[in-house]
């Protein structure tokens, strides 16, 4: 990462995530950790990728599987998934994934934007496409997966 | 300064005006009530007198200006020109109104609010018709924000100039602290000096004469110095003094005129280098009479008449305090803390509640027998972290105190606006609450206050047609009762009108026409959303704030609401609340292998469900018949989505209060225990869930909502109809 | 140097901003909320100046000045009054009391540094 930094487009770290078959990724910024699945309590009158909410050290977390709200089918939620911890505007949630795979450094001039396929509710949530080797990686875009926030929510 | 501590004393700053304030309408509720004192009035005038200084240090111009002008009225009263009459005594409380607004919008830092020029103008205007006002008692200089408005603004080419002055200490000069070697050392170092002293012919060293300084000085001064620069040293000691500076060239013609001049001229001069270091030691050695200030001085004011010390080497005197000694003063010493450390202990401190609560599981899961050291060392852990528990959050509790004085000024805005007399008594205004059980107490108890002062007071024809004073009564109580707080609103007015109330219900389709209701049911009828008596709408109670509102606010907050009235006599809300947000009593249930908390305050009782006790009503609605009474029967588990329909077999039921002053009864599969549990918030995190007020943490780590049964048997929760069932 | 001085205003804003100004320059600062607070302050110990607001409960500025002063080994200590009035008749009526010098408010932190310094030598 020493190299000559005029020429080098700036490079972001991303966490990249299996969701079924498909890989996808986050700023890393927004990650705060990840904790193996635990179960969670249920919500009532709750949207179905709402998983419900588990105790991170005190602070009742709201987890969101993702594949259901990407969706896809859900995620199978057993002792080998993992929760993302993530927080954008102190506002945190946990996204229940299959595995994290891999921690990406990309520079933004290999983001491309995503195909405009409007109504799709997939690509409303992503940000971004790009390639790593063979893999194709969509970039999360985490505000549209929160939980609506409480002001919302009124 | 750092710019921290300025920012820190600049809270400290708005902290003190509060307390200032506090103590502004104490002073002036003492004065309306007619038991005021001189000392009364002086702390009316003091508290304004600080708040101006203070605003003048962090340049606060609207607020100085505001007080300033206030404090010059509030001078008149305490000279006596202006009498505390109860017209004058309402225009000081608005104008402490106007200047709590003024401080408001310095601490918050937003436009300056209304000027409050009327009342300020109302209050000038008593102030001239006061007999005998004398201009110049009101004659302070407006407090500018200029650093340094004594000293006079000479100016002097830049360059080197050389000084003459002649410099003759009076008496008072010493007597006042002051000390001529330091002025000649101050103007040393200024610049270059040569240094004359003048000693009359006949040194008188007779005590007789000892009080009358009898050196001088002619000083010569060389730098780039000006005149301002030398006045400034003089600033203090001007009126006592013979002082003369001229440019060095003016000296030599000897015109001076003034006594510095005729003693300089004394052929006895004796010149002496003034090197700053060397002042000291010249004082010791040269230590006539007239430069100790210490001797002899007793006679110059009787009033201050020292005892007979013959020199300042006499033994300290013990401090004689010049008035009677009052009792001491009685205020704790305290500290402020920020409220997140506060908050982050208090977070902890719920932390250390579960943990203790996980281990007491684990420990008696394990199987540990009753009495052995294990069981009896939990059992005093239980009994500290109770102890903890209750100090961290005593923290946070406050007395109400501030919050009742918004309300005296809600009666006076209200009552003008309606043109009713309403006087505002509180009683345990000392009583403590949580922090933000008092900030979110403050608009429900506006409104119930206002809406005391709109239906409940008559105007004063009316009262004084029913043989009451024409100036209505609101009794505002807070008190510590059974681990919670009490809270009444009681006012002196005609009553709940039932009839009215009964056919405005009626009118509004919220009863029938023919509906069978109690005296207690009808006035519960005013919490119905919608609900609204005024026939005509006034100012403050057109805002489309019902007591339903007010109801939600107080049970959001945990609390419940009640009312009772008499006709002719008057109305009487009576608010209980939690003494913390932080904790809650609850009933833990299992329902759907869920774990829930119902709130301990909302259960009325607890029952075994019987098939004969249930009554079908139409195709889904069931209602429980108990004891006479049929009350609305829901399944908890299906409520919640958590099940389709309950299964068979008995079950227990929970009978709760509900908003409207109704019941419910909710089916739960077990109920496990009755504890105290931790408060947690979803909404930071997620958003409000029908039916759900918050979560805690149980003693296996896992999270159990706290429900809203109010909410959650509302008519149809808002968003019951995406209920998806989650099998968890 | 360490010099000790004593400031008395009922207004805690005002203590704490002078507290904090001469403390920046190595004073150590007592403070006392009255005049009676103050020359129960001042027994036993002789600070290198005092400085008095005027307006205060229990015991005003003029009334401790006079006090202090009354006090024997206490009349050479320089007195400042800190005060918001420059009226001339007040000042008049400090300087009878006994007063050194005096400091309009609201000060500047160089300024009252100086004064302190001016009259302590």
């Amino acid at each position: 990462m020493t190299e000559n930094l005029s020429t080098a487009a700036q490079e972001i770290e991303l966490l990249a995530f299996r969701l079924g078959e498909q890989e996808y990724c986050l700023d890393i910024m927004s990650v705060r950790e990840i904790r193996g699945w635990t179960s969670a309590t249920p919500l009532p009158f709750s949207p179905a990728h709402v998983k419900g909410v588990i105790n991170l050290r005190g602070t009742v977390l709201p987890v969101i599987d993702l594949a259901v709200r990407l969706g896809m089918p859900p995620v199978r939620a057993d002792e080998r998934n993992v929760i993302i911890v993530v927080s954008v505007n102190g506002h945190t949630a946990g996204l229940l994934v299959d595995a994290v795979s891999d921690i990406l450094s990309i520079a933004t001039d290999q983001l491309q934007p995503p195909p405009d396929l409007a109504g799709d509710l997939e690509s409303s949530c992503i940000s971004a496409l790009t390639l790593v080797g063979q893999r194709l990686i969509r970039v999360l875009q985490l505000g549209a997966v929160l939980p609506a926030r409480p002001a919302e929510a009124a | 300064m750092s710019i921290d501590a300025m920012t820190e004393i600049r809270a400290s700053f708005f902290v003190e005006c509060e307390e200032l304030m506090e103590s502004l309408h104490d002073a002036l509720a003492i004065l309306d009530a007619g038991d005021g004192t001189d000392e009364t009035v002086n702390v009316v005038f003091r508290a304004v007198h600080s708040i101006k200084g203070g605003a003048g240090a962090f340049g606060l111009d609207a607020l100085v200006g505001f007080a300033h002008r206030l404090e010059t009225v509030l001078d008149e009263l305490r000279a006596g020109r202006l009498d505390p009459t109860p017209g004058a005594v309402r225009l000081f409380f608005q104008a402490a109104d106007m200047l709590h607004d003024h401080i408001r919008a310095a601490q918050s830092q937003d436009a300056p609010p209304p000027t409050g020029e009327d009342v300020l103008r109302a209050l000038e205007g008593l102030m001239q018709a006061a007999p005998q006002a004398e201009p110049e008692a009101v004659d302070f200089t407006p407090t500018g924000l200029s650093f340094d408005p004594m000293l006079p603004q000479w100016t002097t080419p830049p360059g080197t100039s050389e000084w003459t002055i002649r410099f003759r200490p009076h008496a008072g000069l010493y007597r006042s602290g002051n000390e001529a070697l330091l002025i000649l050392r101050a103007l040393a170092g200024l610049g270059d000096t040569h240094t004359t002293c003048i000693v009359p012919p006949a040194l008188a060293l007779d005590p007789a004469t000892a009080e009358q300084p009898q050196l001088g000085w002619i000083i010569t001064l060389t730098g780039d110095v000006s005149e301002a620069d030398i006045r400034e040293i003089f600033d203090f000691v001007t009126d006592v003094c013979d002082l003369d500076i001229s440019p060095a060239d003016d000296a030599a013609d000897g015109s001076a005129t003034d006594g510095v001049a005729a003693a300089m001229a004394s052929p006895d001069a004796i010149p002496f280098r003034l090197a700053p270091d060397s002042i000291v030691a010249a004082a010791n050695h040269d230590d006539p009479p007239a430069t100790s200030p210490g001797v002899g001085e007793a006679g110059l004011a009787p009033e201050l008449q020292p005892p007979p010390a013959p020199s300042n080497a006499a033994a300290p005197a013990p401090a004689q305090p010049a008035s009677p000694k009052a009792e001491p003063d009685a205020a704790a010493a305290t500290i402020r803390v920020d409220l997140d450390r506060v908050d982050r202990l208090v977070n902890l401190v719920g932390e250390l509640v579960i943990n203790q609560a996980m281990l007491a599981q684990s420990v008696t899961e394990a199987g540990m027998a009753e009495n052995t050291a294990v069981m009896n060392g939990l059992e005093e852990f239980m009994m500290l972290t109770r102890d903890i528990q209750d100090g961290v959050m005593m923290i946070r509790a406050q007395p109400v105190k501030p919050l009742f004085q918004r309300m005296a000024r809600i009666v006076r805005e209200a009552s003008t606006g309606v043109a009713k007399q309403v006087r505002l008594r509180t009683e345990g205004d000392q009583t403590e609450v949580d922090k933000t059980v008092i900030e979110r107490l403050s608009d429900p108890l506006t409104h119930m206050i206002r809406n005391s002062v709109d239906h409940g007071i008559e105007t004063p024809a009316r009262r004084l047609a029913a043989g009451k004073p024409a100036e209505g009564v609101i009794t505002l109580s807070a008190s510590h009762r059974a681990g919670r707080v009490l809270i009444e609103i009681c006012d002196d007015g005609a009553g709940i009108d039932r009839a009215r109330v009964r056919d405005i219900a009626v009118a509004r389709g919220l009863i029938a026409a023919d509906a069978q209701l109690t005296e207690a049911e009808v006035d519960n009828l005013l919490f119905l959303p919608g609900f609204s008596t005024a026939s005509q709408v006034s100012a403050l109670s057109g805002r489309g704030v019902g007591m339903d509102v007010v109801k939600r606010a107080i049970t959001a907050l945990g609390g419940r609401v009640a009312i009772a009235s008499e006709p002719g006599v008057g109305t009487k809300f009576s608010i209980s609340l939690p003494l913390t947000l932080a904790v809650l009593d609850g009933m833990v249930v299992r329902v759907a292998d869920q774990t829930l908390v119902v709130p301990l305050s909302s259960i009325v009782e607890t029952a075994t469900l019987t098939p004969q006790a249930i009554r079908r009503i139409g195709r889904s609605a069931e209602v429980l018949h108990i004891r006479g009474d049929l009350v609305p029967l829901f399944d908890l588990g299906a409520r919640l989505g958590f099940r389709q329909a309950r299964a068979a077999g008995d079950r227990v039921v929970i009978l709760t209060t509900q908003e409207d002053g109704g019941r419910a009864a909710l089916i739960v599969d077990a109920i496990m225990e009755q504890r105290q549990v931790v408060i947690k918030g979803l909404s930071r995190n997620y958003g409000r869930v029908p039916g759900v007020a918050a979560a805690t943490i149980l003693g296996d780590g896992k999270v159990a909502l706290i429900l809203d049964p109010s909410d959650l048997t509302r008519s149809s929760p808002q968003t019951a109809i995406d209920a998806i069932p989650l099998a968890g | 140097m360490g010099l000790n001085i004593l400031a008395v205003d009922d207004s805690r804003t005002m203590r704490d901003m002078v507290r904090l100004t001469l403390a920046s320059v190595g004073m150590n600062v007592t403070v006392a909320e009255d005049g009676v607070h103050g020359l129960e302050l001042l027994e036993g110990s002789l600070p290198d100046a005092i400085i008095s607001d005027i307006n205060m409960p229990r015991l005003d500025g003029f009334g401790f000045i006079r006090a202090v002063r009354g006090i024997d080994r206490l009349r050479a200590v320089p007195i400042l009054v800190l005060t918001t009035e420059s009226a001339p008749e007040l000042r008049a009526r400090a300087r009878d009391a006994g007063a050194t010098g005096w400091i309009v408010k609201p000060f500047d932190p160089r300024k009252l540094v100086h004064t302190v310094q001016l009259v302590t030598g």
